[in-house]
């Protein structure tokens, strides 16, 4: 094969694996968006995922004798899905309960999440008078396991079948979600609740309800990209600000897919790409790597411009996004 | 004597020291429409909410078909088969009809909104409605909106409708229709309640009347044995004379001569299509329309707050006697000419008053540039604000309240009263009576026919063509933005205005069902 082939692929491949967490966090804040509240926690929501996956396996790892994947798997699961949801609850309590300014609370959440996972990162071992920096083997092996034989066919089987379980899971989160919000009762009433609560709540729509679950779910849908990124694509470890600034794609992609779930698997796939195309662009000087990785910024300003001019109903935001509902308000 | 659909027996209600409702007997026969009388805050929606569910009476008893029942809330009222309409409606503007009609719905088995339509479809069929249901909210116009809304409540299986204030956004071939669509519930043997201002639907549409005056339930009378003087005095509680006084226009000039005016909305739409037209002293011009034919527009181009995209608009200065031209002028030099608009959006808050400042700041608003000092002058909006509210009798516990807290009428007074304060020489105003009972209504009237004898040309933007037709010297009617029309007040025909309202439109005549 020749070489150029080979880097294609690699490239390709390298661009689902940093997609993948985009899904998440995208689907996630459409879920919540679709609710009336715009949750820009999300990026501290995914550190948080990650960080609470990574001390639930690293304390199962620590305390036993012979720690198995699968179990591991659990609890780090089920830690991370913790982890998140605490935080989109103090979001949703802040937000829809107290009526507080979303874009404040969604702000100080993110500064609070990407905090707790830098300490944590840097100091769990700590805590438990090791020193190094953490590695769980058992744990994101098992997370990497990928189906025998499939992942062996070449080309196909890198493109397509060399990734863990949670890349597929996203994809199908994605799917279902978008399943959701078209075709059932519960998701008819949810885009009511964004786009007219007074209107929801009148036709006998629970409409309180639904935004806690929309930004609890959602919350918890978007920390599993934090939580594929730490166990899946770095392998088991923690990098303090590893992450990056992905949660804030994610939130990007929610206008590039035009609040639409299925939309935004592809549109990820895509910023995935763009976001690590420097990479594998050889001989660019340091500030060309700088403007190539600008690249989804801009393409979401386009898209921004391009909806706003193109002024289709369909394609805006939910009509009562960042509103706070107050039913006796006149 | 049948047992009825619905009867209310003592049904008393009080918020705190008010009294909203003090013993109302009400009772509604299956086939039966009765139209609910009375003035703002004569506790008709009061009533009508504790029907539905919103509200819990403190005392007396519900029947539906003979039987005591207890509504609790909205999701009670549905299952004893009652709907109510609301007079702002309730729809989510990104979904169809169908979606609308689904929302909410606690129906068994699968979802699907084919199913919704085609029962929509049903319904639609059945009462004679015209109504698409994949077609999406934003998309229709007011009567769509409403048809959508008496849908929702027939699907939910109603046989109890209550409306409130259902003709107060449509045009009169609309009115007819809809008109047309109850007479069949009606045949179909379901029990109407209609919550109105306007006498002659009144007597068109219902089969027996009753009125509520100050809470208090006044009486039932049978619409084939009263009149409309009769219903006033039920309504009010005193004789008032429901003609409005129109004086003969005296030293009429010409002041505001607008010539073939064109805007292009930011969608590209043409509103205003060549809008030509002459406002004199001392004369009231009425403007007719439905709503957002371009009223608002044509207002605000005049105002100096729209661009002007063709055409020009003079303004005669009664000074000099001088034609200037308005098109260059900020909207601030054109209010020191003396012309003012008074602008009463649907929410009455939107232009012109801020609703979180109490009445002096917003009389401030239109004076915080004079005086020479860096603080604002404080003393003269004081007085005005006094002045305005005992001249309009404004119920208001004092100046300094926040306008928003006060009732939909005393917040358009505030409004009119203080354009008016400032010695206009034009007057613009767009809808000042909208949701306002009648002896407010005539109050406006009466302020309206006061700056026209003082020699100001009154620019009226109304809904009722009744009114237009007795308060203006002119009728001038536009439709899609163009001007099908300039009538005379004293002879014009409502079926004629009616008819050029919607000239361009549908051109189609089905407004007379009956």
């Amino acid at each position: 094969m020749p070489a150029i082939v080979t880097k294609i692929i690699a490239f390709l491949a390298a661009a689902v694996v940093q997609g993948i967490p985009l899904i998440y966090g995208s689907t996630g804040e459409i879920i919540t968006e679709k609710s009336g509240h715009l949750n820009l926690g999300i990026p501290g929501i995914m550190y948080m995922g990650g960080i609470s996956g990574i001390i639930g396996g690293y304390l199962y790892e620590h305390f036993s004798p012979a720690p198995i994947g699968i179990v591991a798997v659990l609890i780090s699961l089920v830690s991370s899905l913790l982890g998140s949801a605490l935080l989109a609850l103090i979001y949703s309590f802040l937000t829809v309960t107290l009526r507080a300014n979303q874009n404040v609370t969604g702000l100080s959440l993110t500064i609070f999440g990407v905090g707790v996972g830098n300490f944590f990162g840097g100091s769990l071992l700590k805590f438990f008078g090791e020193s190094g920096s953490i590695y769980l083997a058992t744990t994101s092996a098992a997370y990497r396991t990928t189906i025998p034989f499939l992942s062996k066919i070449p080309v196909v089987g890198t493109l397509f079948f060399s990734y863990g379980f949670l890349a597929y899971l996203a994809v199908v989160i994605a799917l279902l979600a978008s399943r959701f919000l078209n075709k059932t009762r519960a998701g008819l009433s949810l885009r009511a609740v964004g786009e007219s609560p007074a209107t929801a709540d009148a036709a006998g729509v629970n409409v309180t309800a639904y935004k806690y679950l929309a930004t609890l779910i959602g919350g918890m849908i978007a920390g599993l990209g934090g939580l594929y990124f730490v166990m899946d694509a770095t392998g088991g470890g923690w990098t303090n600000g590893g992450f990056g600034d992905k949660g804030w794609l994610a939130i990007a992609i929610v206008i590039f897919a035009l609040w639409k779930p299925k939309n935004s698997i592809f549109c990820s796939f895509i910023f995935g790409g763009l976001y690590i195309l420097c990479v594998y662009i050889p001989g660019l000087s340091a500030p060309m790597k700088e403007v190539i990785k600008m690249m989804p910024y801009v393409v979401t300003v386009a898209v921004l411009i391009f909806i706003s001019i193109r002024n289709k109903r369909e394609n805006l935001p939910p009509a009562s996004l960042g509103v706070s509902y107050f039913r006796e308000e006149r | 004597m049948s047992t009825p659909a619905i009867a209310l027996k003592n049904i008393t209600k009080t918020f705190g020291q008010i009294v909203a409702n003090k013993n109302i007997n009400l009772s509604v026969d299956a086939g039966e429409i009765v139209a609910l009388l009375g003035e703002n805050g004569s506790g008709k929606t009061t009533l009508m909410n504790m029907i539905s569910g919103i509200y819990f009476p403190d005392e007396g008893q519900i029947f539906i078909n003979g039987e005591e029942v207890v509504i609790k809330s909205p999701k009670d009222a549905f299952k004893h088969g009652i709907g109510m309409i609301h007079q702002h409606f309730k729809l989510v503007e990104l979904f169809s009809a169908a979606e609308n009609v689904a929302l909410g719905l606690q129906e068994k088995g699968k979802y699907d909104i084919r199913q919704v339509s085609a029962k929509v479809r049903e319904i639609t069929e059945r009462y004679g409605f015209d109504i698409d249901p994949e077609k999406k909210i934003y998309e229709m116009s007011v009567s769509e909106k409403q048809t959508v809304e008496i849908i929702k409540v027939l699907y939910r299986g109603a046989n109890i409708l209550i409306l409130d204030e259902p003709t107060a956004v449509l045009t009169p071939q609309e009115t007819q229709k809809l008109f047309a669509v109850l007479r069949k519930m009606k045949q179909d043997g379901k029990s109407i309640i209609i919550i109105t201002h306007k006498l002659h639907e009144v007597l068109a549409i219902s089969d027996n009347v009753a009125v509520l005056r100050k809470g208090q339930y006044i009486g039932t009378v049978k619409t084939s044995d009263t009149n409309e003087s009769q219903l006033t005095e039920m309504m009010v509680g005193k004789k008032i004379d429901l003609n409005i006084e129109r004086s003969e226009p005296e030293l009429s000039t010409d002041r505001l001569i607008v010539r073939g005016v064109d805007i292009t909305n930011h969608d590209g739409v043409k509103v205003l299509d060549d809008v030509s037209f002459t406002a004199k002293s001392g004369e009231i011009l009425g403007i007719a329309g439905i709503a957002g034919s371009g009223q608002k527009e044509l207002l605000e181009a005049i105002a100096g707050l729209q661009k002007l995209d063709g055409g020009e608009i003079g303004y005669v200065n009664p000074a000099t006697g001088v034609e200037e031209d308005l098109r260059n002028k900020t909207p601030m030099q054109i209010r020191e000419l003396g012309v003012r608009l008074s602008f009463v959006p649907e929410d009455r808050l939107g232009m012109g008053l801020v609703g979180n400042m109490d009445i002096i700041d917003n009389m401030m608003l239109r004076s915080y540039k004079k005086g020479k000092s860096v603080f604002v002058e404080r003393k003269g909006p004081r007085e005005l604000a006094d002045k305005v509210i005992s001249d309009l009798e404004v119920v208001t516990p004092g100046p300094t309240t926040p306008v928003r807290r006060l009732s939909g009428g005393n917040v358009q007074k505030v409004l009119v009263g203080r354009e008016i304060a400032s010695a206009p020489t034009v007057l613009m105003a767009a809808y000042p009576v909208r949701g306002l009972d009648i002896n407010s209504s005539y109050a406006i009237y009466n302020l309206l026919n006061d700056q026209k004898k003082n020699g100001v040309a009154v620019i009226f933007v109304g809904e009722d063509l009744d009114v237009l037709i007795e308060l203006c010297d002119r009728i001038l009617v536009l439709c899609a933005g163009r001007v099908t029309g300039i009538l005379d007040g004293r002879t014009a025909d409502k079926s004629e205005i009616g008819m050029l309202m919607t000239k361009q439109t549908g051109g189609k005549n089905d407004g007379k069902t009956e």
